[in-house]
C-alpha cells in the first residue's frame, strides 16, 4: 500500500510517494545547475540531458497515474482552488455573501464577474490552505446554506440572463448536527431540481476533488467538464473501502473499482469533457492551468449562448436523463 | 447509595423476554419486545399493536393498502440490473444481484405502479429495502423516471414510498447521476402542477434524501422513521459526540420543518385521499 506522507521539496512543491523518481531528477538537475552557474565546470550537456530525461518520466508518469494516484493530486494542498481561478482568469469579481436565511457559508465562493467580455455568475467549493482557513472553509465541505447561497447566485444569474460557470472542488457535503437540522438533503436536492430548468447555460468543472452530493449540489450543468487529474464519484474511495471491504486498507482497490477517473467518467458518457493538467497537474504549473479552463469555460459559452433557454433546458434534461446503464428484456413477466 | 444511578433501561433482557419466538408464528417487536401473533400483526400492517412502531414493509405491502381491493398494473417490470463498472468487492456485484432477487423474489429495489386510489388514478413507486438495501441504482433511477414519466403524462398524482440507505455504491457515478436525473423529471412535473406526494419511511438516508424524497409538494413521513443525509454513524464519528435522542427522526424533521406530516400506516390511503380531493376539487 503506497503512504500518503507527503515529501516536502524546497522550492516549495509537495511530492507524492510515487513521484519519488521525478523528484530525484529534479534534485540532481538543480545540483547541476548550480555546479554549472558557480562557473568550475562546464554541465551544459548534464543539464540538457537531465531536462530531457525529467520530461520524459514525467509524461510518463502522469500518463500512466491510477486511480487513487489521481485522488492524490487532486487533493494536492498547492492545487490551485475556486478563488484561485477567479482571481486569475476573471475580471471585475464582485463577491456576493449570504444564502437570505442562515448565514454566509465560506465552503462556497460566488458572484458575477467578467470572463473576456461575457460577463459570468462564478461560484464554487473553496478549501483552504492553512489550519485556519481550512476551518473557516470547513475543508470545503458545504452546509444546506452553501447549496442556498449558490440556488440563489443562479436565480440571480437566470433573472439577468448571464451564464453560470460552476467550480466543484469538494470531499463531501458537510456531515454534522446543524447540516442535518436545516436540511442538507433538501438543500442539495432542491438544487438538482432547480438546476436542470435553470435558463441559462451551466458549465460545470471539477477542479479538484467531486465527492457524491456534495459536487453534484452544483453540478447539474449543459456541459460538465473534468480537469484530467481530478475524480468525480458518489462516494470516496476511503468511504468505499470502509462501507465494503469494512476496512481503510483498500481504499485504492476501490478508488479502481469506482472508476473514479475523468477517463473513465467520460468513457461511461457521465460528463462531456477534460481539460488537460500542466504536466504534474494544476499546482505544478498554475498559469498553464489558469489558461486551459479560462479557454474551455470560453469555447463552451461561446457554443451555449447561441441556443434559446428552451433547447438549453430540454438538452440538459434529456443528457441526464439517458444516464445508467440496465436492461430491459422484452418478455413481459407480470409478478 | 451508589454514586452513579442508570437513566436508560438496563440493558441485561429480562427472561420473561428471551422466550424463543419461532420464525412465522409470532412477532417480537424490536422497540418494546412485545410478543404478538404473526397473523396480527400482519393484519395491523406491520405496526406493532403494543407500542405502535412501523416495521419495514414491502411494496407488495403498501400497494396492498394503497389501491383499492389491492389491484394495479406494474409500470416496467422488467428492468433489471446491468453491472456497468465490472464492480467487485468482497463479492462481484453480479452475484449480489443475483443472491437479492432469489432471497427477495424482486428484480431490483423499487416497484412502480398504477392503480386506483380510492376510485382516483394514482401512480406510486415503492422501493424495497429488501433489495441490497433499498439503494438507489440505474434501474431505481430509471423506474422512478419513467414512474414521474407516466403521472405526467396521465396527469395522475404521483406518490413515492422512499426506504432506502442511498446510493448504490456498486454503479458508483452511474448511481449519482441518478439523483439528477429524477429530480430533473420532478421539474418537468411540477410545471404540469401534477401533485406529487413524497412518504418517507424507516429508513430514508443519503442519496435519495438529497433527490426525490425531499422534493415532494408534500413531505411525509411514518412516525419514527430515520430520515436523513448523512448517516448517524458518520455525524457521530464527525462531531466526536453522542447524538441527541430522536436525533433525524420523522419527528424531528416535522419539528425542523422538512415533513409537512406526520401519518400512521393505518390512515395513509385515507390522509393521501383527502389531500388530493382538495387539490383537485
Amino acid at each position: 500500500m503506497a503512504k500518503d506522507k507527503e515529501i516536502v521539496k524546497e522550492k516549495g512543491i509537495t511530492y507524492f510517494d510515487f513521484e519519488k523518481p521525478i523528484q530525484e531528477l529534479e534534485d540532481q538537475l538543480e545540483k547541476a545547475v548550480e555546479t554549472h552557474d558557480k562557473g568550475k565546470v562546464d554541465m551544459q550537456d548534464n543539464i540538457e540531458s537531465l531536462t530531457k530525461k525529467i520530461t520524459k518520466a514525467k509524461k510518463e508518469l502522469y500518463g500512466n497515474l491510477n486511480g487513487w494516484q489521481k485522488v492524490q493530486i487532486s487533493r494536492h494542498a498547492e492545487r490551485p482552488y475556486t478563488l484561485d481561478y477567479i482571481e486569475n482568469i476573471c475580471k471585475d469579481f464582485i463577491e456576493l455573501h449570504g444564502d437570505r436565511n442562515v448565514k454566509d457559508d465560506k465552503a462556497i465562493v460566488g458572484g458575477f464577474a467578467r470572463i473576456g467580455t461575457q460577463p459570468v455568475m462564478i461560484l464554487g467549493h473553496q478549501k483552504g490552505r492553512n489550519t485556519k482557513q481550512r476551518q473557516m472553509r470547513n475543508f470545503g465541505m458545504a452546509n444546506p446554506e452553501g447549496y442556498r447561497k449558490a440556488l440563489r447566485m443562479m436565480k440571480l444569474a437566470e433573472k439577468f440572463n448571464v451564464p453560470v460557470v460552476t467550480l466543484i472542488d469538494t470531499p463531501g457535503a458537510s456531515p454534522g448536527l446543524e447540516a442535518e437540522e436545516r436540511g442538507q438533503g433538501e438543500a442539495i436536492a432542491k438544487n438538482l431540481m432547480e438546476m436542470a430548468v435553470l435558463k441559462v447555460p451551466i458549465v460545470c468543472i471539477i477542479i479538484g476533488e467531486g465527492a457524491s452530493g456534495g459536487a453534484l449540489g452544483i453540478g447539474v450543468g449543459d456541459k460538465v467538464i473534468m480537469m484530467e487529474h481530478t475524480w468525480y464519484s458518489v462516494i470516496s474511495p476511503e468511504s468505499c473501502s470502509s462501507i465494503l471491504w469494512r476496512s481503510w486498507d483498500y481504499k485504492e482497490v476501490a478508488a479502481e473499482a469506482l472508476k473514479l477517473t475523468a477517463e473513465n467518467m467520460l468513457e461511461n458518457g457521465l460528463i462531456d469533457g477534460i481539460i488537460k493538467e500542466p504536466l504534474g497537474g494544476a499546482h505544478q504549473d498554475p498559469q498553464a492551468a489558469f489558461k486551459l479552463v479560462k479557454s474551455e469555460i470560453t469555447k463552451q459559452l461561446k457554443h451555449l449562448l447561441e441556443l434559446d433557454s428552451e433547447t438549453l433546458i430540454a438538452q440538459r434534461i434529456d443528457k441526464f436523463s439517458n444516464m445508467g446503464v440496465y436492461e430491459e428484456p422484452a418478455v413481459a413477466s407480470q409478478p | 447509595m451508589s454514586w452513579f444511578r442508570r437513566v436508560k433501561d438496563n440493558i441485561v433482557t429480562k427472561t420473561q423476554d428471551k422466550k424463543p419466538t419461532p420464525d412465522g408464528l409470532w412477532f417480537k417487536c424490536g422497540k418494546c419486545k412485545a410478543i404478538t401473533p404473526q397473523k396480527d400483526f400482519v393484519a395491523n400492517l406491520h405496526v406493532c399493536p403494543e407500542c405502535g412502531k412501523h416495521n419495514r414493509l414491502d411494496s407488495e405491502g403498501y400497494f396492498d393498502i394503497l389501491f383499492d381491493r389491492g389491484k394495479y398494473v406494474e409500470l416496467n417490470p422488467n428492468l433489471v440490473s446491468a453491472d456497468p463498472l465490472k464492480f467487485k468487492d468482497n463479492v462481484a456485484y453480479t452475484d449480489r444481484i443475483i443472491k437479492s432477487t432469489k432471497k427477495s423474489g424482486l428484480k431490483d429495489a423499487v416497484r412502480t405502479s398504477t392503480g386506483k386510489i380510492n376510485k382516483r388514478e394514482w401512480t406510486v413507486a415503492c422501493m424495497d429495502f429488501g433489495f441490497i438495501g433499498g439503494s438507489m441504482g440505474s434501474v431505481v433511477g430509471e423506474k422512478i423516471g419513467r414512474a414521474i414519466d407516466y403521472a405526467r403524462e396521465n396527469k395522475q398524482p404521483l406518490m413515492i414510498i422512499s426506504k432506502s440507505g442511498g446510493a448504490r455504491m456498486m454503479e458508483a457515478a452511474f448511481s449519482l447521476m441518478q439523483m439528477a436525473k429524477t429530480s430533473a423529471k420532478l421539474a418537468l412535473l411540477a410545471k404540469e402542477g401534477v401533485p406529487y406526494i413524497s412518504l418517507m419511511t424507516d429508513p430514508t438516508t443519503g442519496g435519495i434524501t438529497a433527490s426525490f424524497a425531499m422534493l415532494g409538494d408534500f413531505n411525509i413521513a411514518e412516525p419514527e422513521a430515520l430520515i436523513g443525509f448523512a448517516g448517524p454513524r458518520v455525524i457521530k464519528e464527525t462531531i466526536g459526540k453522542d447524538l441527541p435522542e430522536g436525533f433525524q427522526s420523522s419527528e424531528f424533521l416535522q419539528e425542523h420543518g422538512f415533513v409537512d406530516f406526520i401519518v400512521h400506516r393505518k390512515e395513509l390511503k385515507a390522509k393521501v385521499s383527502t389531500l388530493v380531493n382538495l387539490i383537485y376539487s
